[in-house]
């Protein structure tokens, strides 16, 4: 039996920096990863490090998150390919333009520093860009990282400032005594603490339907592409507005595409589907025509937690002392991670948040 | 009526297709390349003019026999050369043929796949002039070319000799073989091997007509070295060096599993073929109702055998399907397979595998030629705590390239086992993930 003063359910880059967080502040903290960290959601996303596009309430935290990864490799201890190209919003159409000016003025007071394209100064900055955009909004401090290599470095940092971690460790068992939580693994690890974290991703809702909070997260896979090694011509990471294909390009010239949704292969695997496949081969063009002639030659999927409003479930359980709850990302998780982290930390530490939590409280499902 | 749907016209789909016709089921058969024949009895262009006894030597009436059967077949089946299957999903076969997208529902699936050269890479085996021996011999079948003017054959296998063999025949200047295993291991397999004495005599023959044309045989010779600058111009083993302008290798064949596994099959671990392979039954019945293997793409055991296995999956299909077959075949095919599995034991004796590769290989030395990882860059993984192969790629790209694992994954896989402490069996095998080979942008879609 391990005692500890927190244990920390799920590995990816939520659970990990709150790991990172607690221990760093001395705290004796557990985290148990039913598979290998950051192999899900968190390590196989497409690695876009954005601010601009997210409703304002995610705002301060995502601000935060943004200081957060200014400083990387003093946090986790490698660059984890994290840049600061830039993030461009493309519109399609003057009234998806219109909507990227409305956006722009609404963030206004977040000091995100956007700045707005017409069609001729999309062209002049970012000529590589398909005619098909009628112009664009830059937001010129967002940017990209391999999230391969940056979630499972928040758990080896997490370990390696005093953080138990343990891997292929797969709860069977949780119970709440009034004080302290009791976990059993199907290893045989046994765990107790009075503080326990729910960083379970797409599986979290069958904690906290234990709980007695149940929710209406639903798994979805986003369908994801890479190209082999091209010229480097992308120098920002770019979405559009109204959703549909996604893309950045690495140091390495790879073009990492995402857009459409994939399926579940089973309960932990999931796969982008042949029909997404296709759909981002035959239309990438139109808005990245250097792509023509290229060949794609990897897909992948991963299982993300959506609730019905796609915002996330940040802070304190309604039923049980000492659960905190930080999962569902609706696929936008990964900027946020260690500014939720850190958050969670802060919750067990100086029992609150420094940024507005509110909006995400589990609370919001209870009739 | 959903189609039954056979992948690859190598010897295994060829018979299997033959099987099915014959009992009245008309099949579907897909197969990338132009012309049928797969790649041992590969066909070469249709106005070139060497006879089948040039090209295939003492396989020429076997040759001949299946390029006679495709022909026959060809008119009689839907066959769609030049047409890649790139994956599968929902009862379907995702395919590519000519820059446009197509999907095919099958009511049965028989997977007969083939194989590809085993890679254990050495320094200098990225340089120009240097070949896998099926692609040396794929140049030489197919277009009547050698890979140069002074060929070393290295590795191990049966293919080793045979395609030296074929060089020499044809009029390459073959400077020497080397083969990784001792001589002592074949005097120990020949109890084995005597269970096909034909396969056995052949091997014999092409060995002592080496000898008796004056090429240097080296058994127990390991490649170590590759040297060159923008080519090839020697190679290094043991305290030896030996000029020439280009090398084929490769330790024996491995299995093109990719298809079979985005099928959904289970895959167990073989240690003859030491690889994780779809699990089948003597029939070739897979895991998955409507999935059958066939041939080297489930397991090597080389030509003769691919075309028995596809005659069995085939009566496996009819059977399945309510169609009478004669279940005496099945018997006697299914023996024939079993016979052909011990002397496949015999050969893994007298061709073993070199355990002592992965702890040899320098940390300079390129693995994943694509992502360009080094050994040494996955050995540093390795020390980080991975050991599960995915993961490693994960944290180094090794396997992440254009060739998704197919020429670096099996020697990636010996890296993290020897680094780890695991045995090959617990490391984890690359998922498979599509496309099998890469895809098009601008791809069009099939109406």
């Amino acid at each position: 039996m391990i005692e500890a003063e927190v244990i920390v359910l799920g590995g990816g880059i939520v659970g990990a920096s709150a790991a990172l967080m607690l221990a760093r502040k001395g705290k004796r903290v557990v985290l148990v990863e039913r598979d290998f960290c950051g192999s899900h959601s968190s390590g196989v996303n497409y690695g876009g490090v954005r601010r601009q596009g997210r409703p304002l309430h995610q705002l301060p935290l995502s601000q935060r998150a943004h200081q957060l990864w200014a400083d990387l490799p003093a946090l986790i201890g490698i660059d984890g390919e994290y840049v600061r190209s830039g993030h461009l919003k493309l519109a399609r159409s003057q009234a998806d333009l219109e909507a990227l000016h409305r956006y722009a003025d609404s963030v206004r007071g977040f000091g995100l520093g956007l700045q707005l394209l017409d069609y001729a100064e999309l062209r002049a900055r970012f000529a590589w860009v398909g005619d098909v955009a009628v112009g664009a909004s830059l937001c010129p401090e967002d940017g990209h990282a391999n999230p391969r290599l940056v979630s499972p470095a928040f758990a080896r940092a997490a370990k390696q400032s005093g953080a138990q971690v343990f891997e292929q460790a797969e709860v069977t068992w949780i119970e709440h005594d009034g004080r302290l939580f009791q976990v059993h693994c199907a290893n045989g690890l046994r765990l107790q603490a009075p503080w326990l974290l729910n960083c379970a991703g797409a599986w979290a809702g069958t904690v906290a339907a234990q709980f007695g909070e149940s929710v209406p997260i639903t798994s979805a896979h986003p369908a994801m592409l890479v190209t082999e090694p091209l010229p480097v011509v992308m120098n920002v990471s770019t979405g559009v507005e109204g959703g549909g294909i996604y893309a950045r390009q690495v140091a390495r010239g790879n073009c990492i595409l995402g857009g459409g949704r994939g399926f579940a292969l089973g309960p932990r695997q999931a796969r982008p589907g042949q029909a997404a496949v296709l759909e981002i081969l035959r239309n990438a063009g139109e808005l990245y025509p250097f792509l023509k002639g290229a060949q794609a030659i990897r897909t992948w999927s991963g299982t993300e937690g959506y609730l019905p409003d796609h915002e996330p479930v940040i802070g304190p359980s309604s039923t049980t002392p000492g659960l905190l709850h930080g999962f569902g990302f609706a696929g936008a998780g990964f900027q946020l991670g260690p500014a939720v982290g850190e958050a969670l930390a802060e919750i067990v530490c100086n029992g609150a948040s420094r940024q507005p939590i509110e909006a995400f409280s589990i609370c919001r499902f209870q009739a | 009526m959903k189609p039954v749907v056979i992948v690859g016209a190598g010897p295994a789909g060829i018979r299997a297709a033959q099987t099915l016709l014959h009992h009245g089921v008309i099949p579907c058969m897909v197969d990338e390349s132009l012309r049928g024949g797969g790649q041992i009895y590969r066909r070469q262009p249709a106005n070139f003019r060497r006879s089948a006894r040039q090209l295939y030597g003492f396989e020429a009436h076997k040759a001949e026999a299946v390029h006679r059967t495709m022909d026959e077949l060809a008119p009689l089946i839907d066959y769609r050369p030049e047409t890649l299957v790139w994956n599968a999903e929902d009862g379907r076969l995702d395919m590519l043929s000519d820059g446009r997208a197509d999907s095919l529902e099958y009511s049965k699936v028989i997977v007969a796949t083939g194989a590809t050269d085993r890679i254990l890479p050495v320094p200098g085996w990225t340089l120009p002039g240097v070949y896998s021996l099926g692609a040396a011999q794929i140049a030489l079948k197919y277009q009547g070319c050698a890979i140069g003017e002074r060929v070393a054959f290295c590795g191990s296998g049966p293919l080793l000799y045979l395609v030296a063999y074929q060089y020499a025949k044809a009029g390459a200047n073959v400077v020497a073989v080397l083969d990784s295993a001792p001589f002592s291991a074949q005097c120990r397999a020949l109890p084995a091997l005597l269970g096909q004495p034909t396969t056995l005599a052949k091997g014999v023959y092409y060995r002592a007509w080496l000898a008796a044309h004056g090429i240097p045989v080296h058994q127990g010779a390991t490649l170590t070295q590759i040297d060159g600058e923008q080519r090839v111009s020697a190679i290094r083993w043991g305290e030896s060096a030996l000029e020439c302008d280009a090398v084929a290798f490769a330790h024996a064949l491995r299995s093109e599993t990719q298809l079979a596994d985005l099928l959904g099959c289970e895959f167990v671990w073989n240690a003859l073929n030491r690889a994780w392979l779809p699990q089948r039954d003597a029939a070739g019945r897979s895991s998955i109702d409507s999935v059958y293997l066939a041939g080297d793409g489930a397991g090597i055991m080389g030509a003769d055998a691919a075309q028995m296995a596809g005659e069995r999956a085939a009566l496996a299909v009819l059977e399945d399907l309510g169609i009478a077959i004669d279940q005496r075949r099945s018997v006697v095919l299914e023996q024939q397979l079993a016979g052909i599995q011990r002397f496949r034991h015999g050969l893994e004796t007298a061709f073993p595998f070199p355990e002592q590769w992965a702890r040899q290989a320098p940390d300079e030395l390129i693995l994943c030629r694509c992502e360009e990882v080094s050994v040494g860059e996955v050995r540093a993984v390795v020390d980080q705590g991975h050991w599960e192969l995915n993961r490693v790629k994960a944290h180094c790209r090794v396997g992440m390239g254009r060739c998704q694992g197919r020429m670096c994954g099996l020697a990636a896989a010996e890296i993290v086992a020897e680094r780890s402490g695991r045995g090959i069996e617990n490391v984890g095998r690359l998922r498979g993930q599509a496309p099998i080979k890469p895809l098009p942008f601008g791809v069009e879609l099939e109406p």
